[in-house]
């Protein structure tokens, strides 16, 4: 077991060790050497992860494969500070490990035939910022301690930013500031919540902080420590993760940041992004707020769950009305990320398991639409929908493939996007906190999708041809690179594979979601146990079967 | 095993058009056409050889009891998501064929064979010939699937999947040049989202479904769907071995008159399990004598209530059957499903336990890990709702209509179908009308355990029905184009089937639908050989004439479709001809061909149906329907024989029409096959007392087929031949055509000055029914009144959330104005004072950031990334602050 703590570290370390031999490079000349290190270092860092796939116990609902440092022990008047090296997985974070691993070679694979890369030279920069950020995404999804947790979260921003803010469209700058700082305000509340929460707890570990909530669900509000602890501080502190998270996804209305930053960064800044980087809002939903938090996520899981459904309506609806072809697909992220959230506030093992996955899908399907684009951009050097036409003329394959993409991103049924939402509807419906309405609402979503996708491969692949300017188009041909092709396979594979064998990706997550599940449940029944009257008050409209209602 | 051969069959039907697809779509441009072609078609042929192998074996009298192939399970699992509070979610690829699959499985194969022959010529010289033939043979696997799987999931697969080759296929030429392509695609689109807002019911009703049955399973294996039915077989095999002196009558006699007790059963028998199925039965008769019976025993042992006594009979034979001979294929236990408990079966059974309590009663549902009993009662639990039974079987079947009314084409959601014709070829226009569209059919069907307990639900299928069969009726009098006078034809045909489940008729409605496949296949391809014919001719014409076609394209747009356009080509292509005679027969319900006696059936069903049912509103539902339709039919024979009259007789009003030639053997020898089945088909379920045809056929032998699947059907409610109905049914159609032939004879439909857009039907020019006319040319106007108040507000609605509320409001007011701004000015009240009080990197930090928040900074240099570097130390550093601060004790 200390070996397989210590193939976690390996994991997460590859990339920096990556880092450090990029650094050996010259940038001027070695540009060959340093696309190959990079990209061999992201294969290595994926085959890495598949081993620990392959080791991991699905009967364990906790943490496997932990590696754990002490590396801060401070006396202060009489107070141990203490932070941890903490790393290790389970259900819940292996697939997003996974789909890291798996983005990042895709990513710098299709950045080596990008055009914007030679035009702006600094490729050993690039090269370097992809290695910190594969870097610091798994740090947010191995660690267990709340403060480095907070620091690899800032720290995915960085090389982020400078991806949008050197490689972007015209207005990269503007973008880049309003991604970081957005994303910075939400995560100041985060570390004040942090903050607080070590103080109640006296750790930064996650583990311990759960088993603290285990034993008294009701921890948050009674902390003797605080001059003025209520009802409003547990909410308080749900909050403050929540706005961190919810920035990240992004839940509607935190989203006006996304627009900007995917149509302004390049092409493997969107795929990252939308492939990864969102994922961590997600996750930090899930890992944090269900389980620090059970009682605040079941009070609001309605209300959260509504903002879901309104991000999968706006998102389809705003999204059917674009006329770039990024922002088109920026805004389905918006939608599909909806169904997410909704999923993980139904608070039950359908809706979770269905989530996790859907983030997985959503980072496989969203993530090719972006190739796609990219692929496109690269040909005509614009992003407008009506600059594009009767691309599928030209290119069977290639249309074929976007088809097969769109129709994942569609949800159509035999493909990976379906089984998500399928069984997160599933589990809204059956969900206590949610219920029918949450679901017909959320299912419209399905029909909205059809709508602006299919209008996107008509306007895009159908039709007449049109082509980029100076082209002649008697002669005008895509000619994929071998790259291009070779990073839209593995998409491909995936999206047959989890939409007619999802089993296994099921399987890995089917342990700790249960006992997600349960220790959402429990605190439920605790708190009615020791407080009953109080409780049944607030709770009532989430508990209680509306059998009134239902009977009409 | 025997059996187990014919079930590893399934997964071949479904694979072997999937192989052909790969072979077709990966190596299909380097093939050739006649490579191409014979790998689709192969592909196809085979797979209907093995549907007849399974339909043959299902229909084998000696394998009855066992009635059904055990599911197939392919791969590990699919859906699954263990849960520990409420349902387990397992949801597998299973394969199951009974009857009603097995017919689906022969129209698809056996239809969609001769689409695949009849493409080789039409397709001929496409340069998409290998795409085509791979679509088609997705099509066929998809369809497949749809029909033989075992769960609602799974259906959904082949549904959406048909639904996405339908997408493909209608927009199949959508790279023709100019508006006619974008047309081609976009029909395929409405195609698809159509259908779509269809399988927003789907995935409803799967949900609904799955949260009051824990299942998506139709039935579990080894489990029965007609427990009568394959107890009374069971019963007609002793009776046959009785006659051969190998059974003892009086012993199965005392049985069934309740006298013997479990001492002598358990003589009788010498299976370990005969203890158990006797208990099974002797319940049955507790339940009949004191009504104290455990419910939960009764309702596994006994699906149907009413049926108690013929059951308790048909028990006992069985019993003695079992007894007797070891070789029979099943236990009484097995036939009665009392191996099961509510919860492990599939949803159908499980329904007709759960429906069949009273308020307030609780049966055994299923165990749980520990092995303990969960009690169940009417009451659903979905989230924080409870309702009963009834309500959520509304809702289920509420949904499940959406879905069917998507791609079954009924009202609200038909508008796709016509425009699909609007798309390349017959054949795919076809591939819907013939195939596709009878999914939502066949669904109902299946679904009929749900409708058995909802005649709110039933209801409301039969109006659905009935207004489409009307409705579409009339639409089709008004369209000049021959491909859409069929598509609303098949539309109203639809609808009859829909009707006819509404009306408890549920055999009626797969048989029409397997007699309307055929002719409505006829009609189809005939109109393809005439519209190739036609097109032919206008070649000719221009070859000859020297004119430059493009140039005359451009002026006079020529649509060899349209059939102002025809007229004549009796003489010109009298195969083609005839046989579409037969189609427009059989479509009409004259006696003898096909349509008669299906839609002989659905008639006579309906009354039935209005007349004894004991629920006010399965009356109303019967005997509306009866009416409706009675008019329905009077008008498919009105259209058909307008249609008639305009393509195939009077002179040519085209040069086109004039030179039209005959098709060729590939397209012509499958329509003479089909007229042949068109005129015989509908005799494979000839009804008692239709003589003389009862000489010759089995009475009502496809009813029989089709039961062991349908429990909602007791056997014995198969119904004679009514010679009144029927009458009354040949005499509107004969007065129909009367009427059409008075108006349309003598070439009275003809074409105007300027080309087919002037041609002008009598209608149009009589003041009583120009009006009609008008809004039967029009669609009924649905398409404009769809137009107006989803598509157009949608758009609208979307350009203003995403320019105005997402854009210029959220996105430049709110965070570029008021967000910024406001920081902004802050920061400039704030940024003198702090520059003083602070260290000089941070400043020129801070104010470098404050610097981006005002966009007068312009490009990122090395120096910002510097800088920066020490900010972000410098919040490392004030977080490790931040964090001890609170920790260091205050006074005490």
């Amino acid at each position: 077991m200390e070996n397989a703590g210590l193939l976690t570290t390996a994991v997460l370390f590859l990339p920096l060790i990556g880092l450090t031999v990029l650094l050996f490079f010259n940038g001027k000349t070695q540009v060959e050497n340093i696309k190959w290190t990079t990209f061999g270092f992201t294969i290595l860092t994926f085959l890495a992860s598949l081993v620990m796939w392959a080791n991991f116990d699905t009967s364990v609902a906790g943490l496997q494969m932990v590696h754990q440092w002490q590396w801060l022990d401070i006396q202060v008047g009489g107070n141990n500070i203490v932070s941890t090296y903490y790393v290790g997985v389970d259900g819940l974070s292996m697939l997003l490990v996974l789909l890291t691993t798996f983005v990042m070679p895709i990513a710098v694979l299709a950045s080596f035939s990008m055009h914007v890369l030679e035009e702006r030279g600094r490729q050993k920069l690039y090269y370097g910022f992809l290695l910190l950020l594969e870097w610091a995404m798994l740090g947010v999804f191995f660690i267990q301690d709340l403060i480095i947790f907070y620091v690899f979260w800032e720290v995915t921003l960085v090389p982020m930013y400078f991806l949008i803010g050197i490689w972007g469209a015209e207005r990269r700058v503007y973008a880049a500031v309003k991604f970081f700082l957005y994303t910075m305000a939400g995560s100041i509340l985060m570390l004040i919540a942090i903050l607080y929460v070590a103080n109640v707890t006296g750790t930064f570990l996650l583990p311990d902080i759960i088993a603290q909530v285990q034993a008294n669900p009701n921890i948050w509000n009674e902390w003797s420590g605080a001059a003025s602890a209520s009802d409003v501080t547990g909410a308080l502190l749900f909050f403050g993760f929540f706005v961190a998270f919810a920035i990240k996804v992004p839940i509607f209305p935190f989203h006006s940041w996304l627009p900007d930053a995917h149509v302004q960064a390049p092409t493997t800044g969107s795929v990252i992004l939308a492939g990864v980087l969102l994922k961590m809002g997600t996750y930090g939903l899930v890992r944090f707020n269900l389980s620090m938090f059970p009682e605040q996520s079941v009070q609001y899981a309605g209300f959260i769950a509504a903002l879901g459904v309104i991000g999968i309506i706006y998102g389809a609806w705003v999204s059917y009305a674009q006329t770039d072809v990024k922002k088109l697909v920026a805004y389905t992220s918006i939608s599909h990320l909806g169904f997410v959230v909704v999923g993980i506030f139904a608070l039950n093992s359908q809706g979770i398991q269905g989530a996790t996955l859907q983030m997985v899908n959503h980072g496989i399907s969203t993530g090719g639409l972006f190739l796609v684009v990219g692929i496109m951009y690269e040909r005509y050097h614009t992003k407008a929908m009506e600059a594009y036409g009767g691309i599928w003329r030209i290119a069977p394959a290639f249309g074929a493939v976007a088809l097969i993409i769109s129709l994942s991103s569609m949800g159509l049924p035999g493909l990976n996007g379906f089984i998500g939402e399928f069984t997160i509807l599933l589990g809204s419906l059956g969900s206590t906190y949610l219920g029918f309405f949450f679901t017909l609402f959320a299912t419209l979503g399905v029909i909205m999708a059809a709508v602006y996708i299919l209008s996107m491969f008509q306007h895009v692949f159908m039709g007449e041809l049109k082509v980029p300017h100076g082209e002649d188009a008697g002669t005008f041909s895509l000619n994929l690179k071998w790259n291009e092709v070779a990073v839209l396979v593995p998409i491909i594979v995936l999206i047959f594979w989890i939409g007619v064998q999802p089993g296994g990706f099921f399987d890995v997550m089917n342990a700790s979601t249960n006992e997600l599940v349960a220790h959402v449940e429990s605190s439920q029944t605790e708190v009615v146990e020791a407080n009953p009257v109080e409780t049944n008050a607030e709770f009532a409209y989430v508990g209680e079967p509306v059998t009134s209602e239902a009977a009409e | 095993m025997h059996m187990d051969s014919y079930a590893n069959l399934i997964p071949l039907v479904v694979l072997v058009p999937a192989i052909g697809a790969l072979i077709n779509l990966v190596l299909g441009h380097k093939l050739g056409e006649r490579i191409s072609g014979l790998v689709g078609v192969t592909a196809s042929v085979l797979a209907f050889i093995f549907s007849v192998m399974i339909f043959a074996y299902l229909s084998d009298p000696a394998v009855v009891t066992g009635m059904v192939i055990d599911p197939v399970a392919l791969f590990d699992g699919w859906v699954r998501v263990g849960s520990e509070a409420g349902f387990h979610v397992d949801i597998p690829w299973q394969f199951r064929v009974d009857t009603i699959s097995a017919v689906m499985l022969l129209v698809v194969t056996g239809v969609g064979s001769l689409i695949h022959i009849y493409s080789i010529g039409y397709m001929h010289g496409d340069p998409k010939y290998g795409r085509f033939f791979a679509f088609l043979n997705m099509f066929m696997m998809f369809m497949l699937i749809l029909v033989t799987g075992n769960n609602f999931l799974m259906m959904f697969v082949g549904w959406e999947g048909v639904g996405l080759m339908s997408y493909l296929l209608i927009g199949f030429w959508w790279d023709k040049s100019g508006p006619v392509g974008w047309k081609n695609s976009d029909a395929g689109r409405k195609a698809m989202i159509a259908n779509r807002v269809g399988d927003f019911g789907i995935i409803m009703a799967s949900i609904l479904i799955f949260w009051t049955f824990g299942t998506l399973n139709y039935y579990s294996p080894g489990e029965v769907a007609n427990t009568c039915y394959v107890l009374e077989h069971a019963h007609v095999i002793s009776e046959e071995q009785a006659e051969h002196g190998e059974c003892d009558m009086e012993a199965v006699n005392a049985f069934a008159a309740g006298e013997a007790d479990h001492g002598e059963a358990t003589e009788e028998g010498e299976h370990s399990e005969e203890g158990d199925a006797n208990a099974g039965i002797v319940l049955v008769q507790d339940t009949e004598g004191g009504g104290e019976a455990d419910h939960a025993e009764e309702g596994t042992a006994d699906t149907e209530h009413s049926e108690a006594e013929a059951d308790h009979a048909e028990d006992a034979d069985a019993h003695a059957a079992e007894g007797e001979h070891g070789e029979a294929h099943m236990s009484v236990e097995e036939m009665t499903n009392a191996n099961f408990l509510p919860g492990q079966m599939g949803v159908f059974n499980q329904l007709s336990t759960l429906a069949n309590l009273d308020e307030g009663e609780e049966v055994v549902w299923n165990l749980d890990a520990n092995g303990n009993a969960i009690m169940r009662g009417r009451e659903v639990d979905f989230g924080p709702f409870s309702t009963d039974i009834s309500v959520m079987l509304f809702l289920i079947i509420f949904f499940l209509l959406l879905g069917a009314t998507g791609k079954s084409a009924q009202i609200p959601l038909f508008v796709w179908l016509p425009d699909a014709m609007a798309g390349p070829t017959p054949v795919s226009a076809l591939m819907h009308a013939a195939t596709m569209v009878t999914a939502g059919v066949y669904l109902l069907v299946r679904s009929n355990g749900f409708l058995a307990f909802s005649p709110e639900g039933r209801f409301l299928i039969a109006i659905i029905g009935a207004s489409t069969a009307l409705m579409a009726g009339i639409i089709a009098m008004g369209q000049w184009d021959i491909k859409r006078v069929l598509a609303f034809s098949t539309v109203s045909q639809l609808g009859f089937m829909v009707a006819a489940v509404g009306v408890g008729a549920y055999v009626a409605a797969i048989f029409h639908l397997a007699t309307h496949a055929v002719f409505k296949a006829l009609l189809f391809l005939g109109s393809g050989s005439v519209i190739h014919g036609v097109e032919h001719g206008h070649h000719h014409v221009h070859e000859h004439s020297g004119h430059d076609e493009h140039h005359d394209d451009h002026e006079h747009p020529f649509d060899p479709q349209d059939m102002r356009n025809m007229g004549g080509l009796r003489s010109r292509m009298p195969i083609t001809f005839i046989t579409y005679l037969i189609g427009t027969f059989a479509l009409s319900g004259l006696p003898i061909f096909a349509g008669f006696w299906s839609k002989d059936e659905i008639l006579l069903d309906a009354l039935v149906h209005g007349s004894e049912s004991t629920h006010p509103l399965d009356q109303l539902a019967g005997f509306l329907v009866f009416f409706i339709l009675l008019i329905a039919a009077a008008f498919t024979a009105f259209y058909m024989w307008r249609q008639i009259q305009m393509v195939f007789f009077g002179d040519p009003r085209s040069d086109a029409a004039a030179h039209a030639p005959e098709s060729v053997a590939t397209m012509t020898v499958p329509l003479v096959i089909l007229a042949i089945g068109a005129t015989f088909i509908g005799l494979i379920n000839v009804p008692g007392g239709a003589w003389p045809f009862t000489l010759f056929y089995k009475e009502h032998e496809f009813s029989h087929f089709l039961e062991a699947s349908i429990p909602s059907v007791t056997t014995g409610h198969v119904l004679s031949f009514n010679w009144l109905v029927a009458g009354i049914a040949t005499l509107f159609a004969f007065l129909a055509i009367f009427v059409a032939h008075s108006i349309y004879a003598g070439n009275k439909a003809v074409r105007g000055e300027h080309g087919a857009e002037d041609g002008r039907d009598p209608l149009q020019d009589q003041p009583s029914t120009s009006q009609l006319f008008a809004a039967a040319e029009r669609r009924l106007y649905w398409d404009d009144f769809y137009f107006t108040t989803v598509v157009r507000p949608y758009q609208r609605v979307a350009a203003f959330l995403a320019n105005v509320i997402d854009w210029s409001f959220w996105h430049d007011y709110v965070h570029d104005k008021v967000i910024k701004r406001g920081y902004d000015a802050i920061s400039g009240l704030l940024a003198n004072p702090l520059d003083i009080g602070l260290i000089d990197g941070a400043v020129n930090g801070i104010g470098r950031l404050v610097n981006y928040f005002s966009g007068r900074f312009r490009t990122v240099q090395t120096g910002y990334v510097r800088t920066y570097a020490v900010v972000l130390l410098l919040g490392v550093v004030a977080v490790i602050v931040l964090m001890v601060l609170p920790l260091i004790p205050t006074g005490s």
